[in-house]
């Protein structure tokens, strides 16, 4: 699959309203040829999980600063799997190195650290899409 | 924060003269018990360099003829987390070790107006702040503290009304009156929606409350500053120093020209203004920001909204070191980051100023590395020297230079918003909002940097350089574990179950009601709301069926 | 389950059913053109002209967004379940995009059915997919279907174009009135709306776009029965939006009245008929030049040597009207 045709849809979820990062991120995976369904701020499980459904995307990339990614992590992936829906979820922002295994093992695709360079962000998104 | 001792001239004075006026002001101001010299002896004059002086407007070189002489900036060190009584702990222990002035750090969704028991505010109850929900919560995180003691900053914007409420009426309860409690509300509401998106109402509704607490505090609260216009999160969203300065000064420019409109006057809520900067990695921009920051504040109040006292001239500013700057590798590295910083708000001449934690970029800070930050502007205030000399870099070619660079950037700036507003700053920065002015410039800014670091040619160490070592260190986190979060929700069950339900009803009626008439002041009924243990959820609702809720365009 | 996996029939009975995954499949199969896409239209085909389309169009930052949520919202309100198109430009460096147009609809996402397009450089890919896009929406009972563009670019235009009725949306100022003439949104335009009404010159707005229609209408206009409105909104509360609901009905009642709905089906028909022909000549005409005779014929042009008409003939033999 090109590049030209993963669409990824980025939200942050709940009231975290650090959104400097996933706005980067935008960007990034813009340049590197994908379409970027933005949902911002202030986002539900329920329009996450809409906005995937409708929009058919190939992944999921949640930013999270609150330090609540253990348990929004699980929430989200609940929720699609609630809904029938098989996209793998993308977490990035700082999330500390211990919580990373706990947030694979719940089905969480893959974790990008604070500071995570450009390249990384959009390896890791392909390889996320390719590896469904 | 102290006064100028003696009056200043405002017009340009004759250097001999203004060496003989600045002269008298320093010899008026009391002195810090400490010998005014370097470690090897030799005495220092207090200033060096050309008028205008120290003290002297426009007061690109502080706001003070003594400036750390007779009075080191307050070190505030901002915290909060979990429970109220787990925030009021680490209050007393930051009283402990020599901090003078209380910093509150509210969780997301009490910033957000949604209590604890909301699901939205799932997985962020007490996480990255304190949650509050009503006075219940706000007692007991200032138990044991006396409020005619401490200056208290409160870091909150949209739900800012309520937590001044509250604030109030735990004041009343513990026998001190609202016109001895002293301290700062960041209220700076603008700014959430350029930068740190922490909103509930439309613009226009929520510049209505802010007058509202303005009148207020003027009236009833002559210890507080009831505005902190905040350039601190424009920066961490990715702005540049001198977008930093830009758009936090027009703001101030826009609360003004509000208050003016609302017939407030200018000097005596001028007076009543503080500002709050971010101090990041660039030596010498920052300082040439803060100096910048202060003449051109001087400037605009005198010329074009008409100000007479010298102190509603002044900018009065909080500083806090650059969190965004701090890396998740190596953090320990991040100590030395927050000292050049430290030191830079230093010779910038802040008020106050926080220092960051070096593993902030990791977690919320843990109690010892909360401490090492503390200890880190210790270090710069009583070890280096820096203080014994006021603006001790003024005069030197390179900073005059950044400084007026700095100027004449924001400059640019308050002429494009300027147009924009039809010769109104408060219009065009309304209208930079709308259209996305604000947020675009500073992602624009924010990815510029971004792609730079990642073509390697700027160099973070330990991010894309000088990377051995980066193994992980052991750093011991603070964790907030979800039984916080189920604490805090049986704690609002609790208080619900126990009030009296009639009155919470009608005490909400009446905010609503007043609301809808921009005539009245919202203050009084929204204390009585606190008083009768509304939420702050609860509150925020009955305002919100009247304003309307905020929903900001997709711009990346 | 994964609907990627399933064929398109079963994702036809699927999305007629209301399931959103394989509507939201369809519309990326549409997108992207090919076999698939060509059967998922003509299992759909009998959908042409089966909901109101509406399309709207205006500058960046005409307020577009908005104005379609609050529309959508009234839609919804009323006890409609319709569906947009929401077209953004990708990027010509990298071909990505940013879509951020969901972000003020989601409160309506559980009725309405939402779609980001990305107009992804090829102009005849867009012209294809849009209707397709609106025939699988119309064929999973959303109705009316809502389609919003940019309004620079012909193709654009020509989708915008292609609706039922057709939204330009202004903002006062700037001479915003004289670039959407230029940019020949005010032939195609049934409704006006001049958004941020609120704002300075507005009224300004409003007469330069009435002199300009009765220019157009002294010079003739397809339809003498109807003069196109010029609707107020304002960009802070809203006002105004449910004046521009009322005047897309009435448009469409008048098309329906005047016996010209037929007429508005047959051109949408014609546009898109007259795209797939083009698609396909375009791919004629490079597979022409592609072989090796072609490009000796070509590099002899380029010398000078043979003329580019006699080369043309040689190549692809077609009357020399041209």
């Amino acid at each position: 699959m090109s590049d030209r045709h993963i669409r990824v849809v980025l939200a942050k979820l709940g009231l975290d309203g650090h959104d400097r990062g996933i706005k980067v991120v935008a960007r990034i995976l813009r340049d590197a040829g994908m379409e970027v369904i933005y949902l911002g701020l202030r986002q539900t499980t329920d329009s996450i999980v809409a906005a995937a459904e409708q929009e058919d995307a190939d992944v999921i990339g949640l930013s999270m600063h609150n330090a609540g990614h253990l348990t929004l992590g699980p929430a989200m992936l609940a929720a699609l799997r609630e809904a029938e829906l098989d996209v793998p979820v993308v977490i990035g922002g700082i999330v500390p190195d211990a919580d990373i295994d706990e947030l694979l093992a719940s089905g969480v695709a893959a974790v990008l650290g604070p500071g995570a360079p450009a390249d990384e962000v959009v390896t890791t998104v392909r390889r996320v899409v390719q590896g469904e | 924060m102290s006064e100028p001792t003696s009056p200043q001239p405002t017009e340009a004075a004759e250097p001999a003269d203004a060496r003989a006026s600045w002269l008298a002001a320093y010899q008026t101001s009391k002195l810090r018990d400490v010998p005014f010299e370097t470690m090897s002896g030799v005495p220092l004059e207090p200033v060096h360099g050309d008028p205008p002086y120290p003290g002297q407007y426009p007061f690109t070189r502080g706001l003070h003829a003594a400036g750390y002489r007779s009075r080191l900036w307050t070190m505030r060190m901002f915290a909060g987390f979990g429970t109220a009584q787990d925030t009021n702990a680490r209050f007393k222990e930051l009283l402990r070790a020599g901090g003078t002035g209380l910093s509150t750090a509210f969780d997301m969704p009490t910033l957000m107006g949604r209590d604890s028991d909301s699901p939205w505010s799932l997985g962020e109850v007490g996480r990255a702040g304190v949650a509050v929900d009503t006075l219940a919560d706000m007692e007991d995180l200032f138990a044991g503290i006396d409020l005619s003691g401490v200056s208290t900053s409160m870091t909150i914007n949209g739900p800012a009304a309520t937590l001044l409420a509250m604030y109030v009426v735990v004041g009343e309860n513990s026998g001190v009156a609202r016109a001895d409690l002293a301290g700062t509300i960041q209220n700076d509401i603008l700014k959430e929606y350029q930068a740190q998106k922490e909103y509930i109402y439309p613009p226009r509704p929520s510049m209505r409350i802010i007058t509202d607490m303005v009148r207020f505090t003027t009236a009833e609260m002559p210890k507080w500053h009831p505005i902190s216009i905040s350039g601190y999160h424009i920066r961490e969203a990715g702005s540049t120093a001198a977008q930093e300065l830009a758009f936090t000064l027009a703001n101030g420019f826009a609360y003004v020209e509000a208050a003016i409109a609302a017939g407030q006057d200018v000097d005596g809520f001028g007076r009543r203004l503080s500002f709050f900067f971010n101090s990041h990695v660039d030596f010498f921009e920052e300082i040439g920001k803060f100096r910048a920051a202060r003449r051109i504040w001087a400037r605009w109040m005198k010329e074009r909204y008409g100000a007479t006292d010298e102190r509603a001239m002044m900018c009065r500013f909080h500083t806090q070191t650059a969190g965004v700057s701090l890396t998740a590798q190596q953090p320990e590295i991040n100590i030395a980051r927050v000292a050049l910083q430290a030191l830079a708000a230093a010779l910038g001449g802040t008020q106050s100023l926080h220092t960051d934690s070096f593993d902030e970029a990791l977690a919320l800070p843990s109690e010892k590395a909360a401490r090492i930050a503390l200890r880190t502007q210790q270090i710069v205030a009583h070890e280096t020297g820096v203080t014994n000399v006021v603006d001790p870099l003024g005069g030197a070619p390179y900073i005059e230079w950044m400084t007026d660079e700095m100027e004449r950037r924001a400059e640019a700036v308050f002429d494009h918003l300027d147009r924009l507003g039809n010769g109104s700053i408060l219009e065009g920065v309304y209208a930079g909002i709308d259209n996305g002015y604000f947020v675009g410039e500073i992602a624009d800014s924010a990815y510029r940097f971004e792609r730079e670091v990642n073509s390697g040619r700027r160099i973070v160490v330990g991010v894309n350089d000088f990377t051995d070592g980066a193994e992980d260190s052991g750093t011991t986190l603070l964790r907030i574990d979800q039984s916080t979060e189920d604490l805090q929700r049986k704690r609002l069950a609790d208080v619900k179950r126990s009030r009296d339900s009639v009155a919470v009803d009608a005490a909400l009626a009446r905010v609503t009601d007043d609301a809808t008439d921009p005539s009245i002041n919202l203050m009084p009924a929204i204390i009585d709301a606190v008083r009768a243990y509304a939420t702050e959820e609860e509150i925020a609702d009955a305002m919100r069926v009247v304003f309307g809720t905020h929903v900001e365009k997709a711009i990346v | 389950m994964n609907v990627r996996s399933l064929p398109v029939e079963q994702l036809v009975e699927m999305s007629a059913a209301g399931d959103r995954r394989a509507t939201g499949r369809l519309l990326t199969i549409v997108e992207r053109g090919g076999p698939d896409a060509d059967h998922i239209t003509e299992l759909t085909h009998a959908f042409s002209s089966r909901a109101r389309v509406v399309g709207i169009t205006g500058a960046p930052g005409a307020g577009k967004s908005t104005l379609v949520a609050r529309l959508i919202a009234g839609l919804v309100a009323d006890g409609e379940h319709p569906a947009v198109l929401a077209v953004d430009p990708s990027s010509p460096l990298t071909g990505g995009a940013i879509l951020g147009d969901r972000v003020r609809m989601s409160e309506v996402e559980s009725v309405a059915f939402i779609r980001s397009v990305a107009t992804r450089g090829h102009a005849g890919g867009l012209a294809l997919a849009i209707p397709g896009g609106t025939r699988v929406l119309a064929a999973a009972g959303f109705d009316p279907i809502v389609i919003e563009t940019v309004g620079v670019g012909q193709v654009e235009v020509d989708i915008t174009a292609a609706a039922d009725t057709t939204v330009v949306v202004v903002t006062p100022g700037m001479g915003d009135a004289v670039q959407a003439n230029k940019a020949g949104l005010l032939e195609v335009a049934d409704v006006f709306v001049v958004n941020k009404a609120d704002r300075p010159g507005a009224d300004d707005t409003r007469r330069d776009l009435e002199l300009m229609l009765e220019l157009s209408h002294v010079t003739g206009q397809e339809d003498a029965t109807y003069r196109p409105p010029i609707m107020m909104t304002n960009s802070l509360d809203g006002s105004g939006v449910g004046a521009v609901a009322a005047a897309i009905s009435a448009h469409r009642l008048h098309l329906v009245e005047s016996g010209m709905l037929a007429d508005r089906h047959e051109r949408r028909a014609r546009f898109e008929v007259a795209t797939r022909i083009q698609a396909r000549l375009d791919i004629t005409v490079q597979e022409a030049l592609a072989g090796d005779d072609s490009m000796s014929l070509i590099r002899a042009v380029a010398a000078g040597q043979v003329a580019p008409t006699t080369a043309a003939l040689s190549i692809f033999p077609f009357s020399p009207v041209l």
